[in-house]
């Protein structure tokens, strides 16, 4: 490795130090340089995915109708195509009152669940970290709870207190996590953050434990909560969501290269020109509202913050640039796939949903974890 | 250019630096040593502005708020003492962070960030590892991955702190020489806090001695590294040689020097309690 003597001894030329327009002097044309960026193949997988478990929602029921003709039904509100549906008024219904406010929450609260847990991941810089780690889980199973004892009180009015209660909850959770994180010493570190939320979910979980002790007839329908599901999925809950999963969405996916920068810790992402507390709120912030108001509708969901973000990560590798925007779809077909299976196992009885995400997310991702490292 | 005027940094309650002036001139090296705790790597923590300071800052006389940190960027990087480095993340993704302050805050890296960081890469010789995940990299390599983050960065004022700790002797020189270098081609301003007292004398045009946080002696190496003075402020027996580009430094065996029968305990005082000062 030859280092040849610099000639010339500084001139002040400061801006622009590897200016390569002709001037630095360098010994051949340079390198292709390839950052890493969203390939096509991945993004084409993921449409396609999201496409299958879609078209497998609307079709599958316990109502059966016939394929060809619930296509031609979704042809024919298509304004191009101008095709007349040969569906009943009944089957209509069943289409668009509900599998189809059924399958666009389920991809919303999917989306909502894997862009959120990829975040936590990557802010916390903790592979465990999912869309719950802050309380979000108990604050709203709180909520839920106290909406659902308390249903007779409340049966007067106009909208469903159920996910209210539950997103007040989750907010009023998280709220308390970030009150108690902050004041733990004069340094707010992601860590305290999280003991912070452990404690809070403790105290929330023994109220809520303590409620449905004081109320077991409700026990059933708070258990049923608890374990998740969209059986009741309406366009009115799809409303309430999606302001919030929305906005929270389009937030994380426009923070994707941050996360990237953080990867390398607060100080030297600081010396890059970042103030690394800020976006790092703003990352936390997002997620949770997002997460809260989709665990208003949907209950708890569990493992698709995990598994999803882990198996885009092992496919398509670490940079959040990839992970973040392939969550966003691989999250939204895999819970509309899992609820087709929630609701067709055991027809016409229903699985909660959260079962079925932990069924089958776990060992499919144990596959993808041995495949990954015979490969690597 | 550089200039560091009257800079004192309080952490939690405790002075760690304490009225430190100094100015390094365009494609100058300014090495700073002194003992465990004695506040160079926060005097190069407050040059880049990672911690809140009193006194001023000025990079080609202009001072940075803390909070304009985009700004402060493109003018100061750093060669962190231990950098973080993302085991899966490739070298040319963990290069091209270096030049997030130069585009927009959430966008991509355009097509001149991308040369510019390939002209590095080259430059240091890194051209062939691209694609390769960081935690692939020997150590040498790894140091020369941090040395290219930093000079993307395409800031007049490069600070390193302890860049050749986890490095063997033809690694540390390497990085070294490829910033020398560079500082004399390109202009740089260099602050490097070192701790091997030969090489800081090989490549500091100035050295500055840092001693519980004030500034206790400066000058060339070959004025501030005298035996007296290397007693003085590390509490070590050396002899210094005088050597091509500059003295060498060369520590002696002093067992049969200390008194019978007492064991020796270095220079106690000073470094226990700047330890502390450091917390």
């Amino acid at each position: 490795m030859t280092l040849a003597v610099a000639s010339e001894v500084g001139k002040g030329k400061v801006p622009g130090l590897f200016d390569i327009d002709g001037t630095a002097g360098l010994p051949g044309p340079a390198p292709a340089l390839v950052p890493t960026r969203l390939r096509a193949v991945h993004v084409g997988a993921g449409l396609a995915f999201l496409l299958g478990a879609a078209i497998a929602s609307l079709l599958i029921g316990p109502a059966d109708l016939a394929p060809g003709a619930v296509l031609g039904e979704i042809a024919s509100k298509l304004p191009i195509l101008h095709v007349h549906s040969s569906l009943s008024a009944t089957g209509a219904v069943i289409i668009w009152q509900l599998r189809m406010p059924r399958l666009v929450l389920g991809a919303l609260v999917g989306a909502m669940l894997a862009v959120a847990g990829a975040s936590y991941q990557g802010v916390f810089s903790n592979p465990l970290a999912d869309p719950y780690l802050l309380g979000v889980a108990s604050g709203a199973g709180l909520g839920a709870t106290i909406a659902i004892v308390d249903r007779s009180d409340l049966g007067h009015l106009p909208v469903d207190p159920l996910p209210l209660a539950a997103f007040a909850g989750a907010v009023l959770a998280v709220a308390a996590t970030f009150a108690l994180g902050r004041s733990r010493g004069t340094e707010r570190s992601p860590a305290s953050l999280v003991l912070a939320g452990v404690a809070v979910a403790a105290f929330f979980t023994a109220v809520q434990t303590f409620l449905q002790q004081q109320h077991t007839p409700s026990l059933a329908v708070v258990y049923s909560w608890i374990l998740g599901g969209l059986s009741t999925a309406g366009w009115g809950q799809v409303e309430l969501v999606l302001p919030y999963v929305g906005a929270a969405v389009v937030v994380l996916v426009a923070c994707r290269r941050l996360l990237d920068l953080l990867n390398v810790g607060d100080e030297e992402a600081t010396s890059l020109g970042l103030r690394a507390e800020r976006a790092r709120l703003v990352i936390i912030v997002a997620a949770t509202l997002g997460t809260a108001a989709a665990v208003a509708v949907s209950g708890l969901i569990g493992f698709v913050g995990i598994i999803v973000p882990h198996t885009i990560r092992l496919i398509a590798g670490p940079s959040y640039r990839r992970i973040i925007p392939l969550s966003l779809l691989f999250g939204a077909g895999f819970l509309v796939l899992a609820d087709v299976l929630a609701r067709t196992v055991l027809s016409p009885e229903e699985i909660p949903l959260g079962v079925v995400t932990a069924f089958l997310g776990a060992p499919f991702f144990l596959v993808v974890l041995r495949q990954a490292r015979r490969l690597g | 250019m550089l200039e560091i005027e009257r800079v004192t940094v309080m952490l939690r309650g405790v002075t760690v630096v304490s009225g430190v002036t100094a100015r390094v001139e365009s494609g100058g090296w300014l090495g700073v040593i002194g003992p465990n705790g004695a506040g160079k790597s926060t005097l190069a923590r407050a040059v880049l502005g990672l911690v809140a300071y009193r006194g001023h800052v000025r990079i080609a006389g202009r001072e940075y708020a803390l909070a304009d940190r985009r700004a402060r960027a493109r003018a100061v990087a750093y060669v962190p003492q231990r950098p973080v480095l993302p085991r899966s993340m490739s070298v040319t993704d963990y290069v091209l962070l270096g030049r997030w302050a130069h585009h927009s805050y959430l966008g991509a890296e355009t097509a001149r960030d991308r040369r510019v960081a390939a002209a590095v890469l080259e430059r240091l010789q890194l051209g062939q590892f691209g694609g390769r995940p960081l935690g692939e990299l020997s150590g040498g390599e790894a140091q020369r991955a941090v040395l290219a983050r930093a000079l993307v960065q395409e800031a007049p004022v490069l600070v390193m702190d302890e860049p050749t700790t986890s490095l063997d002797l033809g690694h540390s020189q390497l990085v070294l020489e490829l910033a020398d270098e560079l500082r004399r081609e390109k202009g740089l301003c260099v602050l490097c806090a070192i701790h091997d007292l030969t090489l800081a004398a090989q490549y500091s045009e100035r050295l500055l001695v840092l001693s519980q946080g004030e500034a206790a002696e400066t000058g060339s190496p070959a004025d501030v590294l005298t035996e007296a003075n290397v007693r003085r402020f590390f509490g070590a027996e050396v002899h210094v040689l005088p050597g091509l580009s500059g003295p060498v430094v060369s520590p002696v065996r002093r067992r049969g020097t200390l008194p019978m029968g007492r064991t020796y305990h270095g220079p106690a005082p000073v470094a226990v309690e700047s330890e502390v000062r450091a917390q």
